[in-house]
């Protein structure tokens, strides 16, 4: 039930995240508080690692829907990367990898299933 | 109170003279009448100073002195104690307002099995918490079944209460003839412009005709539901491309038909299935497929039934999330 999030501004029109252990609704909210320091404006681009959640359930994909609503009304950019496959089917099944910039996790499938 | 003093002063009398467990014991039998009568810790000391006192004529001044300075100490337990009350006896009143919440969304939700058809048909809803965040509601006319099912996101009072909108939505549709692409559009227009950004919901919906045996189906994001093929004995995912509700107001859903066969089924259900995680880890779909198909000759309803408690059994009792459970078997 531990979550921990690193944002680093690297140019003015990048942010790199860092997503790392279990989204679910005890760590949603800590999330979304962190996600929503980030000053969003137009052409920003905005790159999330999540090689290391090993866990993510509906209200970890809530917060995700929220951002990205933010992120289309400021004409920013989101992505997603290093998604495991059972991430990759969470985005797949509802739609959500359609609309979304998302990217598996390249090379080994790395899926921690002892969470 | 007095009858209380009395009392008091009887047994410290009792054990002053003798200090015998059964004359100890006493002492705990009043402690309990105490809590119920509302007397609290100050108050207990303050009869104590006084009985001693009249047991003791000869009691040392200082020692009197110290009950006063004890008294004091305990005054803020006394209070402490009043607000634990308070606090249970307002949790009483929530826990009875949910209850009669619950009532009022069952009473709302309720759906009435088709029956007289070429289906058989199994449903189980069981939600984690008093409120189901979980939906299943069937449409029924002459020739068609209609059903859908949906699972809002996260669980309890604030998902119970985004629930009613899919139910209203449902009651807005022509019948159990409308397409599943039609439902799942209208649907996502009035969750779109109602619910706050992190909100969703994930529904699926499939209409039956029975003149042709045919399912056709259309999926909202979400969990896509397991045909059974009696024929070749195997399972396939019904998959069909479409976004949760909620998120976007134009989405274009696709839709999809299969022909049911004798024996077929089709098995839809809500992430708290596919989710349901042991010690050892998640759950696989291929347990949960072995877990169906042994009960696949058993009627509709037993089915359902039966994998909810054995997917109880093997996360040892625990369940997190709202389940629901419907099975279509052509017969």
């Amino acid at each position: 039930m531990n979550i921990s999030v690193e944002l680093h501004q690297t140019d003015l029109l990048t942010v790199n995240g860092i997503i790392k252990g279990e989204i679910d609704a005890f760590t949603a909210p800590t999330l979304r508080e962190k996600l929503a320091e980030i000053d969003l404006k137009e052409n920003l681009q905005v790159i999330i690692d999540l090689t290391d959640v090993s866990y993510m359930d509906s209200t970890g994909l809530g917060v995700f829907v929220g951002f990205y609503k933010s992120i289309n009304a400021s004409n920013s950019h989101m992505e997603l990367i290093g998604l495991s496959s059972r991430l990759k089917r969470l985005f797949d099944i509802t739609g959500l990898g359609e609309i979304m910039d998302i990217q598996a996790s390249s090379g080994e499938v790395k899926i921690d299933e002892t969470v | 109170m007095e009858e209380f003093k009395k009392q008091y002063k009887k047994i410290l009398e009792q054990y002053i003279l003798k200090q015998t467990e059964h004359n100890l014991y006493e002492g705990q039998n009043i402690s309990r009448q105490l809590i119920q009568k509302n007397i609290s810790p100050e108050e207990v000391i303050s009869i104590h100073k006084a009985s001693l006192e009249e047991i003791m004529s000869d009691l040392d001044g200082d020692v009197q002195h110290s009950f006063d300075l004890l008294i004091e100490v305990m005054i803020r337990y006394g209070l402490a104690l009043k607000e634990h009350q308070t606090l249970i006896q307002k949790q009483q009143n929530i826990k009875m307002e949910m209850e009669l919440a619950a009532n009022v969304q069952q009473t709302l939700l309720k759906t009435k099995v088709p029956k007289e058809i070429d289906l058989d048909i199994g449903i189980i809803t069981v939600p984690a918490k008093e409120m189901n965040g979980d939906y299943a509601h069937f449409l029924h006319d002459n020739t068609h079944v209609g059903i859908a099912v949906a699972d809002v996101i996260g669980k309890g009072i604030p998902a119970a209460l985004c629930m009613s909108m899919i139910k209203y939505g449902m009651d807005s549709l022509d019948g159990a003839e409308t397409d599943p692409v039609i439902v799942l559009d209208v649907i996502n227009r009035i969750v779109e412009k109602s619910v706050s950004d992190s909100m969703f919901i994930s529904m699926f919906y499939g209409k039956y005709d029975t003149s042709k045996s045919e399912f056709t189906y259309a999926s909202a994001g979400h969990e896509p539901p397991l045909f059974y093929c009696s024929e070749t004995s195997s399972f396939t995912e019904l998959q069909a491309k479409g976004l949760l509700l909620g998120v976007i107001p134009n989405v274009k859903y696709e839709q999809q038909s299969i022909t049911l066969n004798k024996g077929d089924f089709v098995v839809m259900m809500t992430d708290g299935v596919t989710e349901c995680r042991s010690k050892e880890g998640f759950i696989e779909q291929k347990t949960i497929m072995d877990i169906i198909e042994n009960v696949r000759d058993q009627p509709a309803q037993e089915m359902v039934e039966y994998v909810f408690h054995k997917l109880e059994e093997l996360q040892d009792f625990e369940q997190r999330d709202d389940f629901t459970l419907v099975i279509f078997k052509k017969i």
